[in-house]
C-alpha cells in the first residue's frame, strides 16, 4: 500500500510532463492532421534553453533564490522554445500544405533528426548534469520505517501543470484566439472563408505547443536533473503514445492520456521489470493505436473519398 | 513579376526589401542561437558545468544566413524577371505538363554506366592504389554503400512501390542479422544456409508485425511501425540469455568461398586458386556478394512491378479506396509488399553480420531507419536508379567532406565531417520535400502503358497515400 501510493505520486507527476507534451501533439494534429514527429525533439531543445539558463543565472548573476531563478528561466524558456517551434513550422511544414499525406510526416522525421544533432554538435554528446535544486518534501505518512513522500519538486510540477492547463483551457475555450483555433481544426477552408487568417492560428498553434513543451522541459530538468541531446525521442514517442491513448485532437484527452501513460511506466518499473519499461510504453501505443484508433476521449474519423 | 521591372534590373527599394527580410531571417537565426549555441557548457573536473560563450560562431551564423537569404531572394527576382521578359506558351500549361524536365531525365547511358562502376569498382581500386590492400578504403566503403543500396531498394519496394510508410525497416535488418549470427554461433550453420533462413524470418517477422497493423492510414501505420522497430531493438538489449543483451555476439563465423575459406592455410581460397594469400580476397568476395544481392532485389522488383501484384501495389499507392471498390484484397496486397521489403532486409541484415563478425542492438536504432527511409525518399520514391545515387551521396558524401582539405582549412583542425552528416541528413530531408517531394529522379516508368512506353513526370504519381 505504501509503495503503491508513492508510486502513484510518482506517476501522476511523470504524466503531468507527458501531458504538457502530448498537448502540442494532439493540438497540431487536430489543426493540420500532422504528426508532428519534431515535437519530442522541440522539448529536447528547451531543456538545454533551461539547463543554460539556469546555469547563467546561478552562477554567473549569483541568484541564490530558487524561485526566482525558476520563473526567470520559464519566462526566457517559454518565448526562446516557441521561436524554435514557429521557425521550424514556417521553414518546414507551411510550403508542404497541400503536398502528398506522408509529406509533412517524413520532413518531421528531419526535422527531429537535424534538432537532435545540432543539439550534439552545439553542445556535445554528453550527458549534461546540473546541480539538485528544490531538495526536500513533505512526509505523508510513514510505516515500518518506508515514508511516503510528496518532494517539493512533484508538488511544484502538479501545481505548474494545472495551473497552465487552466489557463491553456480558458484560451482554447473563451477567447478569439481559441475559437479561431477550434474553428480551424473543424473546417479550415470554411473558417478561412469566414476571414479567420488559417496561417496565423496555425503558427499560434504551433508556438503554442511549443512553449507548453518548454515548461514540460524545465520541470523535466528540474526533477530529472540531467539532459542529453537523445533526450527528446523517448520522452516524445511516450507523449505521443498518450495523445493517441487519450483520443488524438482532444486537449483533456492529452492530458488523461499523458498521466495514465505516466501511471503505466512508474507501475510497471515498480511492480514488473524496469527494463521493459520502454517496451511497455512501445506496445501500449501500438495495441491503441491497433484496437482503439480513436482513443478515449477522441471522435472516431470517418473516411471520406 | 512585382518587385522588378520588364527589363530585369532590381530596383532600389526592393533591394531595401531583400535586405529587411534578411535581416529578418537573421534576427530569428540569433534567437534561436540563443543560448543553445551562444553558451558552450563543459562538464568541469569538479563534475559541475561549465559556460563558454561563443558569440563570434552566433554572429557567423547570423552573417551566414543573411547572405544566404539575399543571394535567393536576389536569384528568385532575376528568374522571375526573366520568366516575365519570355513569356513562354507552356508557362500556361507547366503546371499539367507530364513530360519531365531536361535535368530530371536520366540519360538511357546512366545505368550502364552505373552497373559497370560498380563491378568494377574493386578493380579500378586496386589498380589506382596499387594493390588490393592499399584499395582496402574504397572497397569498405564500396561495401559499405552497396549495403544502403540494397536496404533502400529493399524498403522502396514497402515504401516507394506500395506506399507504405515503414519506420521500423531496422528491425528487420537486425532480425535477418541475428538469424544469421545465433545460428551460426549456436548450431555451426553455414553462411550459405543461414542467407535463406534470415530472409525467411524477416519476412515471417514481417508477415506477423505487419498482419495487425496493415489497416491503419498511413501516419498510424508509420509510428507504429517505429514503435515495432524500438520494441524489437529493446528485446535484443534486455534478453541477455539468447542476444548477449548490450554486448552483443561477437566472433560470428566468416563469409566463405561457397564452403572454400578465406584462411592463409592449404585448404583456403588462395591456395585453392593457385593466387598468392591477400586478406584482401575476402573484402573483394564480400564487395561481390552485396552487390550480386542487390542486384537481386533490383531484379525481383523489376519483375514484380510487372505482374499484376506490382501493378496493386502500385494502385495501392495511388488510391486505396478505388483499390478495395475494384475488389483488390488490400491487406494481403500491403502485407506482400511488407513481408517482401522484410525478406531483402533480412537478407541484407545477414551480410551485415558475416561482414562485421560482430553485432550489437547499437547498430539497429531508428536513426538507421531514418537514413534508409531518406535514402529512398532522397532518390525519388519508386525510382531504382534514384535509390542507388542517393545511397552514394548520403553514405559516399561524408566520407568526401572527410577528405577535403581545405574545409579542415576553413574550420579547424578539429573538424570532423561525419559530426555533421546526420546534421546534414536532417537538413536535406526536409529540403526535399520542400522542395523535390519527388526526389531527385522523379521519373517514373509506367508499368503498363499503351503501345509506346514513356517515361511521366513524379508529378503525377501519388505516394504514401496509405
Amino acid at each position: 500500500m505504501d509503495v503503491f501510493v508513492q508510486q502513484l505520486i510518482n506517476g501522476l507527476t511523470l504524466g503531468a510532463i507527458y501531458g504538457l507534451i502530448a498537448i502540442g501533439y494532439t493540438m497540431v494534429f487536430g489543426i493540420i492532421g500532422m504528426v508532428n514527429f519534431a515535437h519530442g525533439d522541440v522539448f529536447m531543445v528547451s531543456t538545454f534553453i533551461a539547463l543554460i539558463g539556469f546555469l547563467i543565472l546561478t552562477t554567473w548573476l549569483g541568484i541564490a533564490s530558487v524561485p526566482l531563478a525558476l520563473i526567470v528561466v520559464l519566462l526566457v524558456t517559454m518565448p526562446l522554445t516557441a521561436l524554435w517551434g514557429w521557425a521550424i513550422e514556417r521553414v518546414a511544414y507551411r510550403p508542404l500544405r497541400g503536398s502528398f499525406r506522408l509529406a509533412p510526416l517524413i520532413s518531421a522525421i528531419g526535422v527531429s533528426i537535424f534538432l537532435s544533432n545540432f543539439v550534439q554538435v552545439a553542445q556535445g554528446a554528453r550527458n549534461k548534469p546540473t546541480p539538485p535544486m528544490l531538495n526536500g518534501g513533505f512526509t505523508l505518512f510513514e510505516r515500518d520505517g518506508y515514508a511516503v513522500t510528496l518532494s517539493y519538486k512533484q508538488c511544484l510540477i502538479m501545481a505548474v501543470t494545472v495551473i497552465l492547463l487552466a489557463g491553456f483551457w480558458y484560451l482554447v475555450q473563451r477567447t478569439a484566439f481559441g475559437r479561431a483555433q477550434r474553428a480551424c481544426e473543424q473546417d479550415r477552408r470554411m473558417a478561412a472563408l469566414l476571414g479567420i487568417d488559417v496561417d496565423r492560428t496555425i503558427s499560434l498553434t504551433f508556438v503554442l505547443g511549443a512553449a507548453l513543451a518548454a515548461v514540460a522541459g524545465v520541470l523535466y530538468l528540474l526533477y530529472y536533473g540531467v539532459v542529453s541531446f537523445s533526450d527528446g525521442f523517448v520522452p516524445g514517442v511516450k507523449a505521443f503514445t498518450a495523445a493517441v491513448l487519450g483520443g488524438i485532437g482532444s486537449l483533456p484527452g492529452a492530458v488523461l492520456g499523458g498521466l495514465i501513460i505516466g501511471l503505466i511506466e512508474t507501475f510497471w518499473s515498480a511492480y514488473f521489470s524496469i527494463e521493459y519499461k520502454d517496451v511497455a510504453a512501445f506496445s501500449i501505443l501500438a495495441i491503441v493505436l491497433i484496437f482503439m484508433p480513436s482513443g478515449i476521449l477522441g471522435r472516431a474519423e470517418v473516411e471520406k473519398v | 513579376m512585382a518587385g522588378t521591372r520588364r527589363d530585369g534590373t532590381v530596383r532600389g527599394s526592393d533591394l531595401a526589401e531583400v535586405l529587411r527580410d534578411a535581416g529578418l531571417y537573421a534576427l530569428v537565426t540569433l534567437g534561436l542561437c540563443i543560448p543553445i549555441v551562444s553558451y558552450r557548457t563543459d562538464l568541469s573536473q569538479t563534475s559541475a558545468l561549465d559556460l563558454t560563450p561563443r558569440w563570434g560562431l552566433v554572429a557567423g551564423l547570423c552573417a551566414a544566413i543573411f547572405c544566404v537569404r539575399v543571394a535567393q531572394r536576389l536569384i528568385l527576382m532575376r528568374r522571375d524577371a526573366r520568366r516575365a521578359l519570355t513569356p513562354s506558351p507552356r508557362q500556361a500549361t507547366e503546371a499539367v505538363d507530364a513530360t519531365p524536365n531536361a535535368g530530371q531525365r536520366i540519360p538511357s547511358l546512366a545505368l550502364p554506366l552505373f552497373l559497370g562502376a560498380a563491378v568494377a569498382l574493386p578493380l579500378v581500386a586496386a589498380l589506382a592504389s596499387g594493390g588490393l590492400g592499399p584499395a582496402r578504403y574504397w572497397i569498405d566503403l564500396g561495401i559499405l554503400i552497396l549495403t544502403y543500396v540494397m536496404l533502400g531498394w529493399g524498403l522502396n519496394i514497402v515504401v516507394g512501390l506500395a506506399g507504405l510508410l515503414d519506420l521500423g525497416y531496422v528491425a528487420f535488418y537486425a532480425v535477418g542479422a541475428y538469424t544469421y549470427a545465433l545460428l551460426a554461433t549456436t548450431f555451426g550453420l553455414s553462411f550459405w544456409l543461414c542467407l535463406p533462413l534470415a530472409g525467411l524470418a524477416a519476412g515471417l517477422w514481417g508477415i506477423l508485425l505487419g498482419f495487425p497493423v496493415l489497416r491503419l492510414r498511413g501516419d498510424y501505420l508509420a509510428i507504429v511501425t517505429l514503435a515495432f522497430g524500438e520494441i524489437i531493438r529493446l528485446v535484443l538489449i534486455n534478453w541477455v540469455d539468447l542476444t548477449g543483451g548490450s554486448a552483443g555476439i561477437s566472433s560470428i563465423p566468416r563469409a566463405t568461398f561457397f564452403g572454400i575459406p578465406f584462411t592463409a592455410g592449404p585448404n583456403g581460397f588462395a591456395a585453392t586458386f593457385g593466387l598468392s594469400f591477400d586478406a584482401m580476397h575476402r573484402n573483394v568476395f564480400l564487395y561481390y556478394l552485396i552487390l550480386a544481392l542487390a542486384l537481386v532485389t533490383n531484379g525481383v522488383t523489376l519483375r514484380l512491378r510487372r505482374l499484376p501484384i506490382g501493378r496493386a501495389w502500385e494502385a495501392l499507392r495511388e488510391d486505396e479506396i478505388a483499390c478495395r471498390s475494384l475488389g483488390i484484397n488490400t491487406t494481403t496486397t500491403k502485407l506482400t509488399a511488407f513481408a517482401l521489403g522484410a525478406m531483402f532486409g533480412g537478407f541484407a541484415g545477414s551480410f551485415f553480420a558475416v561482414r562485421q563478425g560482430f553485432i550489437s542492438p547499437e547498430s539497429f536504432n531508428f536513426l538507421e531507419s531514418a537514413i534508409i527511409l531518406a535514402i529512398v525518399v532522397l532518390g525519388g520514391m519508386g525510382s531504382q536508379i534514384g535509390v542507388a545515387i542517393a545511397a552514394v551521396a548520403m553514405v559516399g558524401g561524408p566520407e568526401l567532406l572527410r577528405n577535403l582539405g581545405f574545409l579542415k582549412a576553413v574550420f579547424g583542425e578539429g573538424f570532423d565531417p561525419n559530426e555533421y552528416r546526420l546534421l546534414l541528413f536532417g537538413l536535406a530531408m526536409v529540403a526535399m520535400m520542400v522542395w523535390r517531394p519527388r526526389g531527385l529522379i522523379s521519373v517514373r516508368m509506367p508499368s503498363v502503358a499503351l503501345k509506346e512506353r514513356r517515361a511521366v513526370s513524379g508529378a503525377l504519381v501519388r505516394e504514401g497515400h496509405g
